[in-house]
């Protein structure tokens, strides 16, 4: 497992989904590949101590989304990643982020370009990951 | 899973003199779940707990617990409930193993690993003193004696009350660590919104002796909704808006918390022309905070503005 979960009490999101989340993420970003296995619900609630139906709430999500499988005895495990969301939901999720970013570099005082360049150069070091080729259309 | 109900109550109500403590209370707390009791001090929280336990009979109402009348519970009965009370009672002289030994010859079973795992858990040591613990080890320690009898049912009165952040942590590893039994449940009180995020399936929140919501967790915080306005200059004056709890007025923003922000809500708001207008999550406490805030203010802030319009 390439994932280390964090889990934050008092945040906005609860509990459930920034699990969600962060396997999003971790399946994103390459640090969860196809056929990788996550921990059992009991381990990582008790390793996150959370209450372990907020586990299998984020997983059963996952597996609806079809992100997820689950092996009968054998556990839990990362499936062909098939489209999650449509565009316009993508984008509804991705723009307070872009948001949030161009906001902080504003006050940062980064100019527009230094802002691109910093942007592009982000982008060709994910070139090469799992899942951040734009396939996911 | 079954779908029984460990504790039922139906209209139960306590009075003390002329002021009702609980009020007309309807609960189901479902069998293997984790519920979490929620209110200000004095909502009347430990009252409902004590009725639940047969201590204190109710004025009307009903209410049963393991299938059985609250009013006639017998000692069979109390002894499938692990009772912990907000005070921690424990004698003095005794040690840790004293304690167990004495608490053990009350019950017809007796997990003696159980206690010395949690005692351990917590820091004890079998010949400390009882007189010489702290308030954290002294709770470790009654949580020790609640759950080595192996309780279906827990009744916990504000376990968290008073203690550090690390005797917390070791009590919510505890209670996380006691779903591992699909069939037992556990019903406590707490002001700990933190641990309650971590442990609940489901919350009651208590608001003067009245109960006024009931829901899974995740319901509750996603049910309450900010709604943030911005506006060129001074915001207008607020309409009747559905559900609204809170709202607060600044230079140019109004500030709108609603309780099942639903379609009515978004069109009232959005006659009000904002040049920008996001609904956002709260989190748990802030949810909480504008559920149970004060109405005093939340009026005034209000009738202050319709007395600008």
């Amino acid at each position: 497992m390439a994932v280390t979960f964090n889990i934050n009490t008092g945040s906005n999101t609860p509990i459930y989904k920034q699990i969600t989340d962060q396997v999003r993420l971790g399946v994103a970003s390459g640090r969860l590949a196809v056929g990788d296995q996550l921990p059992s619900v009991r381990a990582l609630a008790e390793d996150l101590v959370v209450n372990p139906n907020t586990v299998a709430r984020a997983y059963a999500d996952l597996i609806s989304e079809g992100l997820l499988e689950s092996r009968a005895g054998r556990g839990v495990f990362i499936t062909q990643k098939r489209k999650i969301y449509s565009r316009a939901e993508g984008w509804r999720r991705l723009e307070p982020m872009l948001n949030a970013l161009i906001g902080e570099a504003m006050i940062l005082d980064f100019t527009r370009d230094e802002l691109r360049e910093a942007f592009e150069e982000k982008l060709s070091k994910w070139k090469h990951q799992k899942g951040g080729d734009g396939k996911n259309e | 899973m079954n779908n029984e109900s460990v504790i039922q109550t139906r209209n139960l109500t306590k009075y003390f003199g002329g002021k009702a403590a609980v009020y007309e209370l309807n609960l189901d707390v479902p069998r293997g779940c984790v519920f979490a009791f929620l209110g200000r001090n004095g909502s009347g929280k430990t009252t409902t707990i004590r009725m639940l336990m047969g201590m204190v009979p109710p004025t009307r109402g009903t209410g049963t617990i393991l299938g059985h009348d609250i009013r006639a519970l017998t000692p069979e009965v109390r002894a499938r409930i692990g009772y912990l009370t907000e005070e921690h009672q424990l004698y003095g002289w005794m040690n840790v193993k004293q304690c167990g030994e004495f608490q053990s010859k009350f019950f017809a079973k007796w997990n003696g690993r159980i206690f010395r795992g949690v005692a351990g858990h917590f820091g004890l040591k079998p010949e400390a003193r009882v007189k010489d613990l702290s308030r954290g080890e002294r709770a470790g320690l009654c949580l020790a004696l609640t759950l080595a009898p192996e309780p279906e049912l827990l009744m916990l009165d504000d376990p968290g009350l008073g203690l550090d952040p690390v005797a917390r942590r070791g009590l919510v590893e505890s209670m996380i660590f006691l779903t591992r039994k699909s069939d037992r449940t556990i019903f406590f009180s707490s002001h700990h919104l933190s641990d309650v995020e971590r442990t609940a399936d489901y919350i009651a929140v208590f608001d003067r002796s009245i109960l006024r919501a009931c829901c899974p967790l995740e319901k509750f915080q996603e049910s309450v909704q900010q709604v943030r306005l911005r506006f060129p200059g001074t915001p207008p004056a607020l309409p009747k808006i559905p559900g609204l709890l809170q709202a607060v007025r600044t230079e140019n923003e109004l500030r709108v918390t609603c309780v099942h922000y639903n379609g009515e809500a978004e069109t009232a708001l959005r006659a009000l022309s904002p040049v920008e207008m996001e609904s956002v999550p709260l989190g748990l406490e802030d949810a909480f905070i504008s559920y149970l805030g004060e109405r005093g203010e939340k009026t005034f802030i209000l009738s202050e503005m319709e007395a600008q319009s």
